[in-house]
């Protein structure tokens, strides 16, 4: 049980994970289980559980508790037919802070995925012991894989229902380390747990011995976030989200003489870090030049890193606007006017070759041609099969050609710098995700 | 996968306050006319204490607008006009006193004007023209906010449709929107409560007084205390009594009820809202005995 000294201590990090099942895997009662063994559940809400629990006669060994019952607010509205959608949850323990991205998996799983992986350290992807790898388990994984999630989690629930058969585990482990080698995933954590009764979730199962290996909360607790992960110069892109050059427009409590001729460019470090005195170079345009100040609101440092939100003052003034992106001298990729792509099709209007797009990254949006489509991937193989049309929840991979060249890096890469969105141009909608990537990096096949 | 892990560990607070600022600026970048609701409520303090962070050392770039129900807490008035006369910013005020003295809108049965905001807030956001609009909701407050986007999109009625939502990918927010359509922007949608008492404490924000225990006649009704005031007389058979109370949301006199709450300072505020974490966070009502009774643990444990 987290000490309330730790809630409040200052040194704590924040984690993003997704979660990802089918619906009888168990899922919301193990987001339940997470939030309940946490202590991240109210006393209230924990009446009502119990209440409609005790209403549905609901038994176990968890004190009588449908943990589900929890998440039964979201249920409901998936019952009623109002959404099916992605639903975030909140809850820390004295180590770290978590952001739980509840993804459903049945109905628009592929869009669902891919909005809770985008922005995932880690996922966990449920199996049900006795039902073993499915189809489903195959789909999210290779959502997983694309968007190359750093920390991939499966969690075999509902191993109490198996007697916690250790043979049931190994020939799981086995099937997945088949799938996950097709995909070129390593180190993929596979954990037996029982969400109804709370093995191996937040407390260590007894009934496990042969099982040595974290718990879920610990894993969750010890994963690197991205940021966390080759934070390095070489990696540092900045896209530059707009000039701050007050001039006339000062801040009540800003000394006016100093501060007239203060030219900074603001953005968000997507990835890598920076120093004073750091050689940068700028696209479009080729610049090159040296950080000469970095500040974070009022606060002048010596040292920024991804995901800080910052000012970058630069050596020379140069002609660079919204959409520019700074980089690590030498590191910056060639900007370009075609990149291959794998898409995530989100839209249920159809496409095919020639459809005009916008294509969002970073901090800059162009336009963009749909030129080919390469084909789409079958789920099943993960092979790319030839097509002419993608469609809702299609994984496609395309060539698109940009208006303006950009310096796109690759996603594997960079994971920020190589995502992008396309756009409908006329009503505004999110058609696709997008990574630029070859075919070769992501030649899956199992 | 191998991974080779960085030095560089960025604190819980400062990368929410990065995420925000990064929103922020997303939307004063790609909108015509951004405005902030600013009630004067500790949410809306914090995101335009974010927004002074995102465009220092130049003035926030936007006005604020608040909807004034004419129920206000008149230090929270007084606090609204000293904050946006200390930043320099442009307030609208769009008020349903006018709209019930023009015959507009009519008082409810209940005496409360929270439903009657909507149409004021629509037509300021129309006659503004502003084509985003800066919210200070959090996805930890209910299911339904669980659900809701960053950047979310508003149809020309102001409707949220829920089952037509844009997925939001990585941070990259799309707010293409078409004419007469605007967004609500949610730069601290993923703050928790308890996140944003600790920013409050750490970048010393100032806040309404309200926010801190003080001495207030107050009186029972549905299981909370309610302040005795023009809007909010208690009935005959309600006793009025001086309680040590503070406000954990601050709305309406007329239907905001207070808690019981000896935490005068930032620090017991942090405390209190943290031990209500483990028990009750987010709760509102009838959450004064429990807690209080946190508390009373948390100085058996020595903490003060």
């Amino acid at each position: 049980m987290p000490e309330i000294t730790q809630t409040l201590a200052q040194a704590r990090t924040l984690l993003r994970f997704a979660t990802a099942g089918s619906v009888d895997d168990g899922k919301s009662t193990l987001v339940g289980r997470l939030l309940h063994d946490s202590k991240a559940v109210l006393v209230d809400q924990l009446e009502a559980v119990a209440r409609t629990s005790a209403e549905r006669g609901f038994g176990g060994e968890a004190g009588g508790l449908d943990l589900a019952l929890l998440t039964d607010g979201l249920r409901a509205e998936r019952e009623q037919g109002i959404t099916i959608d992605v639903a975030y949850r909140y809850f820390s323990t004295s180590e770290r802070s978590f952001i739980l991205a509840d993804c459903p998996g049945h109905v628009q799983y592929t869009r669902n995925m891919v909005t809770g992986a985008a922005t995932a350290d880690a996922v966990v992807v449920l199996i049900d012991a006795r039902k073993g790898v499915l189809e489903q388990t195959r789909r999210h994984l290779s959502v997983v894989a694309l968007l190359r999630v750093p920390n991939v989690i499966v969690a075999v629930n509902k191993i109490d229902l198996v007697d916690f058969s250790e043979q049931v585990y190994n020939d799981i482990v086995t099937d997945l380390a088949k799938i996950t080698n097709g995909m070129r995933m390593d180190d993929v954590h596979v954990i037996p747990v029982s969400a109804l009764e709370g093995d191996n979730v937040v407390e260590r199962s007894t009934k496990t011995p042969w099982y040595s290996g974290p718990t879920l909360i610990e894993l969750l607790e010890q994963l690197p976030a991205i940021d966390e992960i080759e934070n390095n110069h070489e990696a540092f892109r900045f896209p530059v989200q707009l000039v701050i050059r007050p001039q006339g427009g000062l801040a009540p409590s800003v000394d006016a003489d100093e501060f007239r001729d203060y030219r900074g460019y603001a953005g968000q470090i997507s990835s890598g870090e920076i120093r004073v005195g750091d050689s940068v170079e700028i696209a479009p345009g080729n610049f090159k030049t040296k950080v000469v100040g970095i500040d974070i609101a009022g606060k002048s440092v010596e040292h920024a890193f991804a995901p800080q939100s910052v000012n970058l003052r630069l050596a020379e003034e140069f002609d660079v606007a919204r959409g520019a992106v700074i980089g690590a001298t030498n590191t910056l990729p060639e900007s370009v006017n075609l990149i291959e792509a794998e898409v995530f099709w989100l839209d249920p209007r159809s496409a095919e070759a020639g459809a005009r797009v916008l294509v969002k990254t970073g901090t800059s949006t162009v336009q963009g041609i749909i030129s080919q489509v390469i084909g789409r991937r079958n789920l099943d193989t993960l092979a790319i099969d030839p097509a002419e049309k993608i469609e809702v929840n299609d994984i496609a991979h395309v060539l698109i050609k940009l208006a303006t060249p950009q310096p796109f890096d690759d996603y594997r890469d960079n994971r920020r710098a190589g995502a992008f969105l396309i756009i409908q141009p006329q009503d505004g909608a999110t058609l696709a995700a997008g990574i630029h990537t070859n075919l070769e990096l992501v030649n899956f096949s199992i | 996968m191998s991974q080779k892990l960085s030095e560089n560990r960025l604190d819980l607070l400062d990368t929410l306050e990065s995420e925000s600022i990064h929103i922020i600026r997303e939307v004063v970048a790609e909108f015509e006319r951004p405005v902030l609701l600013f009630s004067g409520g500790k949410d809306s303090v914090v995101v335009l204490h974010l927004a002074t962070k995102a465009f220092w050392p130049g003035k926030v770039p936007f006005p604020v607008l608040h909807v004034d129900t004419g129920h206000n807490f008149p230090e929270v008035i007084e606090f609204r006009d000293r904050t946006v006369e200390k930043l320099g910013l442009r307030l609208e005020v769009a008020s349903v006193q006018d709209y019930i003295d023009r015959g507009v809108l009519q008082e409810r049965p209940d005496g409360t004007r929270n439903p009657l905001q909507t149409l004021p807030l629509l037509d300021a956001i129309t006659a503004g023209k502003h084509d985003a609009v800066f919210g200070g909701a959090r996805r930890d407050e209910d299911k339904a906010r669980a659900k809701e986007r960053i950047i979310s999109l508003r149809d020309e009625f102001g409707q949220w449709d829920p089952r037509n939502q844009r997925p939001e990918l990585w941070n990259l927010y799309n707010g293409r929107h078409l004419p007469g359509q605007h967004v609500r922007a949610f730069p601290i949608s993923n703050w928790t409560e308890l996140d944003i008492w600790r920013y409050i404490e750490r970048e010393g924000i100032e806040l309404p007084p309200l926010y801190y225990a003080h001495e207030r006649e107050v009186y029972q009704r549905d299981g909370m205390w309610r302040a005795v005031g023009p809007v909010s007389e208690p009935t005959p058979d309600e006793v009025v009594e001086t309680r040590l109370v503070r406000y954990r949301t601050v709305g309406d006199m007329s239907c905001t009820g207070a808690v019981e709450s000896p935490a005068r300072t930032i620090s017991d505020v942090v405390i209190e809202v943290a031990a209500s974490t483990l028990t009750e966070r987010g709760a509102t009502r009838a959450d004064d005995r429990i807690s209080e009774a946190a508390m009373e643990d948390r100085k058996k444990e020595g903490y003060f």
